[in-house]
């Protein structure tokens, strides 16, 4: 095992950024901390690179308590998010910096140093300074100057967040090849859940300070732990509905709720494409007029708006929408074809848990 | 030129501004400068060659270059320190210690040098204890120097501020991260990105001090050959009617501080090479 942080807390005065965290991450591992800005996931990740010194808990490196060692000592490697090079330095001494003071012999520093610029697509930038380059250029500089030593762990503070949205896509699949080639367990912070997905093995979810849920992209996407989750990774309608009769309503829909008492609140949610949308007004049980079309490449989001004035988000290929018959201002028939309760109820049939960490929203919203 | 041909500028009143503003700068700058060398040239050069290089005037050059050099350089070393320990750390009366930087600014010089010269004056407040120690502040080059110190800090400070200011912390955990000591990571991290900002303080400092009368005047005690400065000797020559004189020392002055203001100017080019 890589890093173990064990019942972690840190506070700043009177701010609790981060409350009681555990987890673990294997030796090479491509691990990352999701969460919404002010989630705590950055402290985190400067509490194992020794920046911030944990309130309460311990972090282990490689099984070793590392509370009480510096920065200095614990041979990590961190990229900021604003690359932080030393404009006062070549690529290349920016690069061997690291090597230099860890008293690496010159030919070896020679040799590392032009070894990785070579690795990152480098080569020949030797003696430009940090302001000559691009800022894909910067991030590669960023990350093989914390690579060069030879760190137990790579950790990277929203490493795509300074570059442009075209060079982002690019980054992420670099980084993907060079976690695959390199093997070095990799922690990376992010707020952009499609970013999480795509790059790593595993994701640490964060909000408020705790920790929400830990797994594969797949499993927080397709069981998330609880309604932070389920609304942060990817969209989802949210609804919050009473239950009467053992039906939960909201205005014409229902929902099957046999386990609850009446008068309870619980609260549902079905991902987009659990919507399934008809063009033809009888097809399907509920009626809805289909508001707006948004072209997301591939894949269409359609609003829908209820008779009650609710409007729900639902998602389907080109392909599907011309089939239907469907454009915008038509009238409509759907159903949604699978749920999760979320809260309020104690259904055996679905995944749930009691952390509500948004106050409830008037409409159905998705994320 | 006619102005459907000239690019459109969102600002408004661009040649107006311009206009006053070349206006005024030749006004309050160039128009004296010409005249000082106007006025130089009604000199042979065989007189001004006298004039410029007599003894008297060699040592009061001497003084103020060689006073004004020592007073920006420990300007810009107390200043950076100074600016450092304002912007970095928190502790109580920082707020009162940074009003007080401009403090120089605000008072008049010449009370500067009264009050400089009474405190180290051998029967002074400090002077009392100094002098027996063979420090002595009042009367000779060093209460020079300590007055040029004094009119110069606020330039030295208030030029690295907001630098510093500016300057994220994230190099220096970078650098840490890396392994670097503390010690480390200033040598090689944040003094050579702060040394541009320092020579312009430096510079600023120099200049300021080049051209300082009114402080120096009452604690240098203007001996000829010992410490008199170049601006005192202008002064001298005036009211020894020999304004020939004066202008021809102060067209040395005016070239070595352009020349001076140049070498600075391409030093701290040279030390700003890596930024964009």
């Amino acid at each position: 095992m890589s890093i173990k942080l064990q019942n972690v807390s840190k506070s700043f005065g009177e701010v609790t950024a981060v409350t009681r965290v555990s987890f673990s991450v294997e030796e090479g591992e491509l691990l990352a901390l999701l969460g919404p800005s002010g989630g705590g996931k950055t402290t985190v990740l400067r509490m194992i690179a020794g920046l911030e010194t944990p309130t309460e808990g311990d972090v282990f490196i490689r099984g070793n308590r590392v509370n009480d060692l510096s920065v200095q000592k614990r041979n990590i490697g961190f990229v900021f998010q604003n690359y932080a090079l030393f404009k006062n330095m070549s690529v290349f001494k920016n690069i061997a910096f690291g090597l230099t003071i860890k008293k690496w012999r010159t030919s070896e520093i020679q040799t590392r140093v032009l070894e990785l610029m070579e690795l990152f697509g480098l080569d020949g930038l030797e003696k430009r300074y940090p302001h000559q380059l691009s800022g894909g250029q910067r991030q590669r500089v960023a990350i093989a100057r914390a690579l060069a030593p030879k760190p137990t762990v790579l950790l990277l503070d929203e490493p795509f967040g300074a570059v442009d949205a075209r060079i982002r896509q690019d980054l992420r699949e670099w980084l993907v090849r060079l976690h695959h080639d390199l093997k070095v367990t990799t922690i990376f912070v992010t707020h952009d859940q499609e970013e999480a997905m795509e790059v790593s093995n595993r994701i640490v979810i964060f909000s408020r300070g705790h920790l929400e849920q830990i797994g594969t992209p797949r499993e927080v996407y397709e069981q998330p732990a609880n309604e932070f989750v389920a609304r942060f990774i990817g969209v989802m309608n949210v609804l919050e509905l009473e239950v009467l009769r053992g039906i939960a309503r909201f205005g014409e829909l229902e929902f099957p709720a046999p386990e609850i008492a009446d008068g309870l609140k619980v609260r549902i949610g079905f991902r987009p494409y659990a919507v399934q949308v008809s063009g033809d007004p009888d097809e399907f049980r509920y009626r809805a007029t289909l508001r707006h079309t948004f072209f997301l490449g591939i894949m269409l989001r359609l609003e829908l708006e209820l008779p009650s004035g609710l409007t729900l988000r639902a998602r389907m290929t080109k392909e599907e929408y011309a089939q239907r018959g469907l454009e915008d201002g038509v009238h409509v028939s759907f159903q949604i074809r699978n749920y999760k309760v979320l809260s309020g109820g104690k259904s055996q049939l679905h995944h749930e848990s009691g952390a509500q960490t948004e106050p409830p929203p008037a409409i159905a919203e998705g994320i | 030129m006619h102005s459907s041909k000239q690019p459109t500028n969102v600002l408004p009143g661009f040649n107006l501004a311009m206009g006053v503003t070349i206006f005024c700068l030749s006004t309050v700058v160039l128009l004296p400068i010409a005249c000082l060398l106007l006025k130089a040239m009604e000199l042979s050069w065989h007189d001004f060659w006298r004039l410029v290089t007599a003894d008297r005037a060699l040592a009061a050059y001497k003084l103020t270059f060689g006073a004004s050099l020592v007073a920006a350089l420990a300007n810009a070393f107390f200043g950076a320190l100074l600016a450092w320990v304002l912007v970095r750390y928190e502790f109580p009366g920082r707020r009162f210690i940074d009003a007080l930087v401009d403090f120089p600014f605000a008072l008049p010089t010449a009370v500067a040098g009264l009050t400089l010269a009474h405190m180290f004056a051998d029967q002074g407040w400090l002077g009392r204890y100094l002098s027996p120690l063979g420090i002595k502040g009042a009367y000779t080059p060093l209460g020079v120097i300590i007055a040029l110190t004094f009119v110069g800090l606020p330039f030295a400070v208030r030029t690295l501020q907001p630098i510093l200011e500016t300057i994220d912390t994230d190099v220096e955990e970078a650098a840490a991260s890396l392994g670097a000591g503390r010690m480390r990571t200033f040598w090689s991290v944040i003094l050579p990105t702060l040394a541009p900002t320092i020579l312009t303080g430096f510079a600023l400092a120099f200049a300021r001090a080049i051209g300082e009368y009114g402080s120096i005047v009452f604690i240098s005690g203007n001996m000829p050959f010992k410490t008199e400065i170049a601006p005192f000797l202008i002064v001298t020559r005036l009211e020894e009617y020999d304004y020939l004189g004066a202008v021809a020392i102060a067209t040395v002055l005016l070239f070595f501080s352009l020349i001076l203001l140049a070498l600075i100017n391409l030093l701290e080019g040279w030390a700003s090479r890596f930024h964009s």
